[in-house]
């Protein structure tokens, strides 16, 4: 019945998700072209001067110089053609450039999520153990403290301990340049390499799974099939583990969904101060160059990975509540 | 004829970016204690400053032992920002030009005085009524395709490229009106008019040369070889991975025998500062190129034993901070409200205490580092602020009620540096203190283009800006009155207009013989410090961070862009 139901609920997203895609994609164009400037603007001044037969020879070229509907029109029947454009200032395809970050963005990416949902259950078990106790109060402010603190500082900070002072890992990059490693050393080199940057991000993450599971555990405290498991002989850790935690895995990934989809693009800081070669970096360099075809093409494709992470999570919620199905 | 002046592409800094902890605290809600308090290390930086200048002539035992006899092998690891290409033919973009000159060589490059060494060409001479230019190129130079190198190259990159397509080499070439290439190794220049000014900007930065082979009957801003470069250069281009790393590997068949030394070059991205400072320190680049290292962050890397700061790679840009003035306002038009303006900024102490003595204070508009055209005779409106307060009451700008004279603008991008965004604050405390009230206006690269350059929306503006060793290229075009262009950047934003000068300048730009081409340049500096639209304020120096591993075995004025053919590491000790 549960899985039968499965690709109904796939479907009626997929329909769903279309006009969002549209709106999304329109509101994109709309809301960057407000901006002042364009991207022969910012290759004029970069190259030092241009003249002004020049810039609109290059605005011609680009298609700027159409009126604002036609550049809408052309890029929509592009969108619908799959073709996301090209980067004049990077001089590559815009899929091409997309396709080059993807993969590194994703690593640091699930790999912070999975530190972030495993350090934050595990504390927000801790803390509901016992709660208003002193435990309790410690991972609480451990928590207010992770989530307040910017995350690029704890990531300058990581780099003073760990890097400059200790010299235990590397400051930046991805793996070490010019190495030439393979195999089991280049596993190595890429963990050694991972290791700060996922940290960082996973910190900020991590407070608000800390305080779901708190807070869900909490409000099973007295629930009937805890008390008949307590009764049969089961021990805490089992109760917790066993019983409680089960309740907790439907708001979890719900909540997960939600923050992969933040850190899809969130992570501009934290790939700035670890030269993590990434998508956000890629997009931030690209709101400063006008670059709006790079720009409009990872924000258009970002938008297309969420919808389909949204998905993959109500899907999960099915699996793991059989209950969600008639919710969706 | 047409001279250029042109922006730094500083590297893009964050709004937000933290100190590391040693740095003095900065606190953006209070500038001007931040600045007193920077007073107090005054001391130690002039102490750095001194024995970093000591060490020039005095180098370690070890490190002169070394200069005898560079060490071979070896990569060495340069940080820069990312370009977005790596030929700098027909662009002027600082960090492409810093890569690109690895690979691919001009004419000719530049000593400490400015003079042009051999390169690509072993020899010039100019004929005596200064109209044919002749150059002796290297015999047996190839391509790393293996194609040989011949005058066809420079004709070719000349013609088509430098004088088509390069915003400064579009001004430098205006005067070609042919290029004869009678055998392989000989370039002969035909001009319609003397350009003594050529032959300060030939160097692979200014006018790089292009392997015709690869680039004839193709769109050459479109070209392949514009990202994956095939050049005559030290080093061989290998990989670029956007977001991380360009790397070049030794050219077996450079032209220098037994050089370049090393191995290869890594160029690593790191867009944050306080982790380009952090990456130096844990030894994981070796060279912090174009002043990538902010001046708050220098003091970390004093101890001579294990660093050099190089202060001369960038003197050819001889880069200027300056507030410009929109004189299209009606209020900004009398010119003794600017001077009084400049009496008002103690440019010492905006040099020491924003630049912490990594600058000297300006004192016209062609740097001192332009030594052949740099005046020292000239009005220079030294401080003081009762002077500058009598002239404005002169102007008619008198206190209101509230003590305010006037309300003005200033803007700035935000992609400059962290260093140009306290001078702001800096010239915000000083020009309070004669009654102008500044509201600082911050806007990303392309908003403030746009608001200076197009909309022409703005009171002052500041900026850093390369004079460029030769007025007629660097500094004209912020003068010039065929230079206000609508729309174009870095043209003339002021809107400042003077026939006279006009006239001064471009008898200055044609004339052949260098004293009164001389005279002219110093009438030219008379007539725009005294009108002032531009207010120069600071010489900047560019800055290369290196661990003291790193040495190079000659010193290059413009060091930014040398091939690094010569430069080495020593063995780790």
């Amino acid at each position: 019945m549960t899985r039968a139901a499965l690709p109904r609920v796939v479907l009626r997203r997929v329909v769903r998700t279309l006009p969002v895609l549209l709106g999304i994609a329109t509101l994109n164009f709309i809301i960057l072209h407000l901006a002042p400037g364009d991207v022969v603007d910012v290759l004029a001044g970069e190259s030092g001067a241009s003249t002004p037969e020049y810039m609109a020879a290059l605005r011609h070229e680009f298609g700027l110089d159409l009126p604002l509907y036609e550049q809408f029109l052309r890029y929509l029947t592009n969108l619908l053609q799959l073709h996301f454009g090209f980067s004049y200032r990077q001089n590559q395809p815009v899929l091409n450039l997309f396709i080059d970050r993807l993969p590194a963005t994703l690593l640091l990416m699930l790999t912070a999520m999975a530190l972030a949902i495993v350090i934050g259950t595990l504390l927000g078990m801790i803390a509901a153990r016992r709660p208003h106790s002193w435990l309790d109060h410690g991972v609480s402010v451990l928590v207010l403290i992770s989530y307040a603190v910017p995350s690029f500082w704890f990531g300058l900070m990581a780099i003073v301990v760990f890097s400059v002072h200790l010299h235990w890992l590397p400051s930046g990059g991805m793996v070490t340049i010019g190495a030439n490693l393979s195999g089991p050393a280049l596993l190595l080199d890429l963990t050694r390499h991972l290791v700060l940057p996922a940290s960082t991000l996973a910190i900020f993450y991590l407070a608000v799974y800390a305080r779901l599971v708190r807070g869900t555990l909490l409000q099973l405290h007295g629930a009937e099939f805890i008390r008949a498991a307590r009764a049969k002989g089961a021990g805490e850790w089992r109760v917790a583990i066993n019983h409680a935690l089960r309740n907790v895995l439907a708001p979890l990934a719900t909540m997960a969904g939600f923050q992969l989809a933040s850190l899809l693009s969130g992570a501009v800081l934290v790939e700035s101060v670890f030269s993590w070669p990434g998508l956000g970096r890629l997009a931030f360099d690209a709101i400063l160059a006008r670059d709006f075809n790079l720009l409009l093409g990872v924000l258009f494709i970002s938008s297309v990975l969420v919808t389909l992470l949204n998905m993959g999570t109500d899907a999960l919620c099915v699996l793991l509540d059989p209950r969600m199905e008639r919710l969706a | 004829m047409k001279a250029e002046i042109f922006k730094i592409d500083w590297p893009v800094v964050f709004a937000i970016v933290i100190p590391l902890p040693c740095d003095a605290p900065v606190s953006g809600a209070a500038p001007y204690m931040t600045i007193q308090r920077r007073d107090l290390f005054l001391g130690v930086s002039h102490l750095t400053l001194a024995a970093l200048l000591g060490a020039e002539f005095a180098l370690p035992a070890e490190a002169q032992a070394g200069a005898e006899t560079p060490s071979k092998g070896g990569t060495v690891r340069i940080a820069v920002d990312e370009p977005t290409l790596l030929t700098s033919a027909f662009i002027t973009t600082m960090n492409i030009g810093m890569v690109s000159s690895k690979i691919l060589e001009g004419l000719v490059a530049y000593d400490l005085n400015l003079k042009p060494i051999p390169a690509l060409a072993r020899s010039w001479d100019v004929a005596a009524d200064g109209l044919t230019v002749t150059f002796h190129l290297r015999s047996g130079v190839s391509w790393h395709d293996g194609a040989p190198f011949s005058a066809a190259d420079v004709k070719f990159s000349l013609l088509e490229v430098w004088k088509k397509l390069h915003p400064f080499g579009r001004a430098v070439f205006a005067n070609v009106t042919a290029v004869d290439t009678p055998d392989a190794d000989t370039v002969v220049v035909h001009l319609s008019a003397p350009a003594l000014y050529l032959f300060n900007y030939i160097n692979t930065y200014g006018a790089q040369i292009l392997p015709r082979h690869i680039y004839e009957g193709t769109d050459i801003l479109k070209n392949p070889a514009n990202v994956a470069p095939i050049g005559t250069g030290p080093f061989v281009f290998k990989e670029w991975v956007r977001g991380s790393h360009i790397q070049l590997e030794r050219n077996a068949r450079y032209w220098q025998e037994n050089q370049p030394y090393l191995d290869g070059v890594i160029f690593r991205f790191i867009p944050d500062p306080s982790a380009r400072t952090a990456a130096l320190e844990n030894n994981e680049i070796d060279v912090a190129l174009g002043s990538l290292i902010p001046v708050s962050n220098l003091k970390r890397f004093a101890d001579k034993s294990k660093y050099q700061i190089n202060t001369d790679d960038g003197r050819f840009l001889a880069s200027i901070f300056l507030a410009q003035f929109n004189v299209r306002r009606p209020y900004l038009q009398d010119r003794r409200l600017r001077q009084a303006l400049l009496s008002a900024i103690d440019r010492n102490a905006l040099a020491r205490l924003v630049w912490q003595g990594y600058a000297k204070p300006a004192m016209g508009p062609v740097p001192s580092s332009v030594s052949q055209y740099h005046s020292t005779s000239l009005e220079t409106y030294p401080f003081d602020l009762k002077k500058a307060e009598a002239l404005l009451d002169e102007v008619g700008f008198t206190r209101g009620a509230d003590g305010i004279r006037l309300k003005l603008t200033l803007d700035s991008g935000s992609a400059s540096s962290l260093e140009e965004t306290r001078a702001a604050e800096f010239i915000k405390q000083a020009w309070s203190r004669v009654g102008i009230a500044l509201e600082l206006r911050t806007l990303d690269t392309a908003g403030f283009l746009n608001r200076v350059f197009t909309e022409n929306d703005y009171d002052v503006m500041i900026s850093s800006l390369h004079a460029l060793p030769d007025p007629t290229l660097g500094v004209q075009r912020l003068y010039w009155t065929k230079n206000i262009i609508k729309g174009a950047p870095w043209t003339n934003g002021s809107g400042y207009s003077n026939p006279e000068l006009d006239q001064v300048m471009q008898e200055a730009a044609a004339e052949a013989d260098p004293a009164k081409r001389k005279a002219l340049i110093q009438t030219w500096q008379e007539i725009a410090q005294r009108d002032l639209p531009i207010l120069d304020l600071v010489e900047l120096t560019w800055t290369t961070v290196s661990t003291a591993r790193y040495h190079k075995v000659t010193s290059q004025g413009d060091g930014l862009f040398a091939g690094l053919q010569d430069a080495y590491l020593l063995p780790q000790s």
